[in-house]
């Protein structure tokens, strides 16, 4: 699949919580096809201190709209800069990057996130849904106020939430939830690495295929830096062609 | 129109602009993005007589205008390269130099020796300055005496042109540049990376698996361009110039100091078609300058 850079119009942003941002951002050509798991690789300007681009998953694709959406979460100076973008604004992307999640059919599929790794898992349900899958998503979070746009999930299949103070849903980690007793197909997973072990820890003991989406630091984001290898039974690969979507049985996990 | 042929010895190049080894993969990389006949020459990643894994993850931490790296010479070793990637990108209309690195000078002459058969590839860039192995590496590029034995052994073997990459990280480098020039380079290219260092306060730990790593981007151009200048007046061998070359402007910078070609880096990570944009952007600087050809501008600082 090309490899593009191209100028887009922030055409929405929507506050889903104190920190947290969608944006919709308008392409001037039509997009290509892009897949669950892939990422773009966004130009930050008029940052002193931030230097190379942000990587980050594409939370949605319309393209009857013609636009990709970001989740951001404003974490240190590039995602603080992206997150205070306005209407009206340009932000360059390379695009689409990285492999993508698997798509299987006609099966019982589990998706896990937490925290704002859960950015590419809404893109995934939908293909999972249009292949005919039963999708079933779990998320992480800390409180109430963190689970944000479970509606969105709900047009793809069942959502559930954890929290770590017990404010809504389950109390606990995505990995304790009761809806685990059933027995599901494959299991997808985005988030923090210690819960992406304990999913792929789970998916093991079950026997049951699963891909994690790593975030490793990189620079270019298409294979020329070698910076973001991560450690596989191949050796070191780039998380960032080769991923960032791995089967756990490629991983050292 | 504008003259923006330039000579590297007996090597032509159809622009200064160069692109700089470990940032350009294998030109493969950055088909998608531009017409890479349209630069003067690549220069594909650093190539070691053996695979190399390279070092352990994190490899990279951002620092303010630059980018500190720990990469290690990830490559799969001469052998693969001739007989996998050489295939796959002789057929780009732009001179193909290989970097070459080693940990002992047994390594680079082997390494050399397997390129020098290779039709399509009418350099190699002897590096001699990469500070982010354990072994040799920047420690060939550090003295006068192991540079010019390093370079002494490869250009028995070596037919073509023999460019040497040198080390910033060095009290006088214009003396480690005669002293490559006397064994037989036919140019030198510079600054390699210069070493750095970032720490995580919050954690107190080093951002780097190798604790330190080389550091590039516009926050070395100044050091680079002092570099050049210098290495420009103590050798007769044409220089090139590479260290945070972000734009035309830049480029054109190094070529006033005394660059005959110019390579970048760090910029093509920010920007995958910013090399041919600096081509465009040193036509427009000759045309609004009224220059026809770039050779008159090779040193062409006014110091008055």
């Amino acid at each position: 699949m090309k490899k593009l850079v191209q100028d887009f119009e922030v055409l929405h942003k929507e506050e889903l919580n104190k920190g947290t941002f969608v944006i919709d951002i308008k392409a001037s050509k039509p997009l290509p096809d892009i897949k669950p798991g892939q990422f773009v690789n966004v130009l930050v300007e008029n940052a002193t201190n931030t230097f190379l681009r942000r990587p980050l998953s594409i939370h949605f694709v319309d393209y009857e709209k013609n636009i990709i959406k970001l989740y951001i979460k404003k974490l240190g100076e590039g995602t603080t800069k992206l997150g205070d973008l306005k209407l009206g604004d340009r932000l360059n992307i390379v695009f689409p990057l990285g492999n993508q999640y698997s798509i299987p059919k006609n099966s019982k599929t589990l998706l896990i996130g937490g925290g704002c790794g859960v950015a590419p898992l809404l893109y995934l349900a939908k293909h999972l849904k249009e292949a005919g899958n039963e999708v079933t998503t779990i998320l992480g979070v800390r409180s109430a106020y963190d689970a944000v746009e479970l509606d969105s999930y709900k047009e793809y299949g069942r959502i559930f939430v954890t929290t770590e103070d017990g404010s809504i849903g389950e109390k606990g980690y995505p990995t304790q939830h009761s809806v685990l007793n059933e027995k599901f197909d494959y299991t997808f997973t985005c988030g923090p690495e210690l819960m992406m072990k304990a999913v792929a820890a789970y998916a093991k003991s079950k026997d049951i295929p699963c891909e994690v989406s790593l975030e490793n630091t990189m620079a270019c984001g298409f294979g020329a830096c070698l910076c973001c290898v991560t450690d596989t039974k191949r050796g070191n690969i780039c998380t960032c062609t080769e991923g960032p979507v791995f089967n756990i049985n490629e991983l050292k996990w | 129109m504008v003259n923006l042929e330039v000579k590297l010895k007996d090597m032509i190049l159809k622009n200064p602009v160069m692109t700089a080894s470990g940032t350009f993969g294998y030109g493969e990389e950055f088909e998608d993005f531009i017409d890479i006949s349209q630069l003067g020459g690549i220069l594909v990643k650093g190539t070691t007589r053996h695979h190399r894994e390279g070092n352990p993850y994190p490899r990279m931490a951002e620092t303010p205008s630059g980018m500190l790296n720990a990469v290690g010479l990830q490559n799969k070793g001469v052998e693969y390269f001739c007989n996998n990637i050489y295939p796959r990108i002789n057929h780009y209309d732009t001179n193909i130099l290989v970097n070459v690195s080693g940990s002992v000078i047994e390594d680079y002459v082997e390494t050399a020796a397997m390129i020098n058969e290779l039709d399509k590839i009418p350099a190699i860039e002897l590096n001699i300055s990469c500070p982010n192995v354990k072994e040799g590496g920047m420690a060939f590029g550090t003295s006068c005496a192991s540079a010019a034995s390093v370079v002494r052994a490869v250009r028995k073997v070596y037919k073509k042109h023999l460019m040497v990459k040198l080390s910033p990280n060095v009290t006088d480098i214009a003396e480690i540049a005669k002293a490559v020039e006397a064994e037989g380079a036919d140019s030198v290219s510079l600054i390699n990376t210069l070493l750095g260092m970032a720490i995580d306060s919050e954690t107190r730990r080093p951002l780097l698996s190798t604790i330190t790593g080389g550091l590039s981007g516009p926050c070395v151009k100044p050091v680079a361009l002092r570099m050049v200048w210098q290495v420009a007046q103590a050798v007769n061998i044409p220089v090139v110039g590479l260290g945070g070359i972000m734009n035309a402007k830049d480029a054109i910078e190094f070529i006033l100091a005394g660059a005959t070609a110019i390579q970048i880096g760090t910029a093509n990570f920010i920007d995958p078609q910013v090399s041919v944009k600096i081509v465009e952007g040193i036509k427009d600087y000759m045309i609004r300058h009224q220059v026809s050809d770039i050779n008159d501008l090779i040193g062409a600082i006014n110091l008055k």
